[in-house]
């Protein structure tokens, strides 16, 4: 169970460090948690890691298709291994590794895809991944989150270092600090969407980043007498079709907001369940089909129309489409 | 097994090989030929396995990274016990658990999931490197095809393999000098593969591929490294021991006749 923060103000705790906490606290209580990383160790909260558990801080140096396969490797023998690099990399370099060596294969891995979109900020548009959703959602049975703050993030590491799931799951997360959404002890569920906050007129689906600025967005939309239901769709793939055929059909109007091209990300999951179960109007919020570039995250959220401000009138909009 | 019974086991292979790529008419036949030998020498005891127990955790493990050349390991597979000899002569069908490729998922001894050129050095790596975390004295084998060397993961996967001193990875290169497309100097120059592994600071053994008594040297010599990974460099012919694939450039997938089958495995077992 999950209870959502009051105050929406960026959580002290680094989004790295929650993992890296995370990671360790799993790692100590089972010796079959492996890290492994590709030269971005010290840049991504492993430092902790790799010093307390030098034999299972797996270095693979900047060669991200063999740490995959490694990876796979280590999961045939019974290791869990979480493997990160950027998300750009991850996702982009590493994609037929992840498929043949990890899905296809039927083995069990946890992948990490740090910065993901604008959170890249000024490492520009090599490093800025709008597309790794897009990517790897077409991979069968793939599980992708794209995670919120550091309470949602801690619980997830969590429960993917045990038993509890196999197969092939994907994160993507920001290493800096993020919005904090949840009270600590908040515990969730991989594949369910947190219902965030109750509204008849527009539900606005938003993940990772966006979900503060829905937030906003909703506050904004309760002054212009617009009731707007929150839903945080942390789990990507796959999407929890009950919450949003609910969402369509008790609101009739659905606003996506994602970190991502709105080209096979959120946007594109939230209506392919749509149009199967409850055809209502859809706005998308997210990165129309551009290439990443350097900047300030306050800059690349403008440049990207990623603001509150581009949700209220997407929302707007939708609520008018609904109305005829 | 002695010199002799592997010779015999790997005329054995050779000969299940041909009837698998033969029920179904076509398929990945030079490829299958050049690593017979190998295989004969792994299943023929260098291997630990229990074909009772395809699962046991603390078992050797073979990664067929040039996964195209399953029906060479289907059929050691069958002749070890792993799944009914019948089962060779549904290679490719629907439904099968011999698919072209190999897979882990579908057929009993298959340690890996293989196909896309280059994955599988990781994977074996992945099993050592596990391996040695869990303790297990065992050893990862692994037979990359010397095409497949054009694959820039093969050389992340050597370099990794060095730094962490893996010496329980054993690979083998089929360096048989054909590709799909032709000879490896026409298609993509491999060059010297024995000295780019030695300058990955691998220990290479360079061993006649068709020699059960060389490779099973090569292997106990590899076995008794304590601090690198051993290449063992087959010097192989695509298409070995057939007549009408050994020596013709394009006998990387090949079709074939009943008759033209049925004469190669003659000609083996009048060899035997």
């Amino acid at each position: 169970m999950y209870t959502v923060l009051t105050k929406i103000e960026t959580h002290p705790t680094l989004m790295r460090d929650a993992f890296g906490q995370a990671l360790t606290a799993a790692a100590e209580r089972d010796d079959r948690v492996v890290a492994l990383d590709a030269d971005l160790a010290s840049a991504f909260g492993l430092s902790d890691f790799f010093r307390r558990f030098p034999g299972r801080a797996i270095q693979c140096g900047i060669a991200e298709a063999n740490m995959v396969g490694v990876a796979a490797g280590l999961s045939s023998v019974g290791k869990i291994p979480f493997a990160h690099s950027f998300g750009c990399f991850t996702s982009r370099r590493a994609c037929d590794q992840i498929m043949i060596s990890g899905a296809y294969a039927k083995l069990n891995l946890r992948l990490i895809g740090s910065d993901p979109g604008i959170t890249a900020a000024h490492n520009g548009g090599t490093h800025m991944p709008f597309e790794d959703i897009g990517v790897l959602r077409s991979i069968p049975r793939i599980t992708i989150l794209d995670l919120t703050d550091p309470v949602l993030l801690g619980d997830i590491v969590d429960q993917l270092a045990g038993d509890k799931y196999y197969g092939v799951y994907y994160m993507r997360f920001p290493r800096k600090n993020a919005k904090g959404i949840y009270a600590p002890g908040s515990t969730f569920e991989i594949g369910k969407g947190n219902l965030l906050r109750g509204g008849a007129d527009v539900t606005i689906i938003a993940a990772g980043i966006m979900v503060a600025p829905a937030l906003s967005a909703a506050d904004a939309l309760a002054a212009d007498g617009i009731s707007a239901r929150v839903i945080d769709l942390f789990t990507i793939k796959p999407v929890d079709a009950d919450i949003i055929a609910r969402a369509a059909a008790e609101t009739g109007a659905i606003v996506t907001a994602e970190n991502h091209n709105v080209y096979g990300g959120l946007g594109s999951a939230v209506a392919e369940c749509v149009v199967r179960t409850q055809p209502v109007p859809i706005e998308m919020v997210g990165v129309d089909d551009r290439f990443g570039q350097v900047g300030s995250e306050n800059f690349l959220l403008k440049e990207y129309d990623l603001t509150p401000e581009h949700i209220v009138r997407a929302a707007k909009l939708a609520v008018q489409r609904k109305n005829g | 097994m002695n010199t002799t019974e592997l010779r015999q086991f790997a005329a054995e292979i050779r000969t299940a090989a041909l009837e698998c790529l033969e029920s179904f008419g076509s398929g990945h036949i030079g490829g299958s030929m050049s690593i017979v030998e190998a295989l004969a020498v792994l299943y023929g005891g260098a291997l630990r396995h229990d074909p009772q127990n395809p699962n046991w955790q603390e078992r050797d493990r073979l990664v067929l990274s040039k996964g195209h050349a399953g029906p060479a390991l289907y059929a050691a597979l069958a002749l070890r016990g792993f799944f009914p000899r019948e089962m060779l002569l549904t290679l490719n069908q629907g439904g099968t658990h011999l698919p072209s490729h190999v897979d882990r998922t579908k057929t009993p001894g298959v340690d890996m999931t293989c196909g896309s050129l280059g994955q599988g050095i990781s994977a074996a790596i992945g099993m050592a490197l596990g391996s040695r975390l869990n303790g297990w004295n065992n050893k990862t084998y692994l037979i990359l095809g010397d095409g497949e060397c054009d694959e820039g993961q093969v050389w992340e996967g050597a370099m990794f393999a060095a730094h962490y001193k893996l010496s329980s990875l054993i690979c083998f290169v089929d360096y048989n000098k054909q590709q799909l497309g032709g000879f490896l100097e026409n298609v993509l120059d491999l060059g010297d593969i024995a000295a780019k592994f030695r300058s990955f600071s691998w220990n290479v053994i360079e061993a006649p591929g068709h020699d059960v008594a060389a490779i099973a040297g090569a292997v106990a010599a590899a076995g008794a490294q304590t601090r690198r990974p051993t290449a063992i460099i087959l010097d192989t012919i695509k298409g070995y021991g057939v007549d009408f694939a050994q020596g013709v450039e394009f006998n990387h997938s090949m079709s074939f006749t009943k008759e033209q089958i049925g004469a190669a495995i003659a000609a083996i077992r009048s060899g035997i």
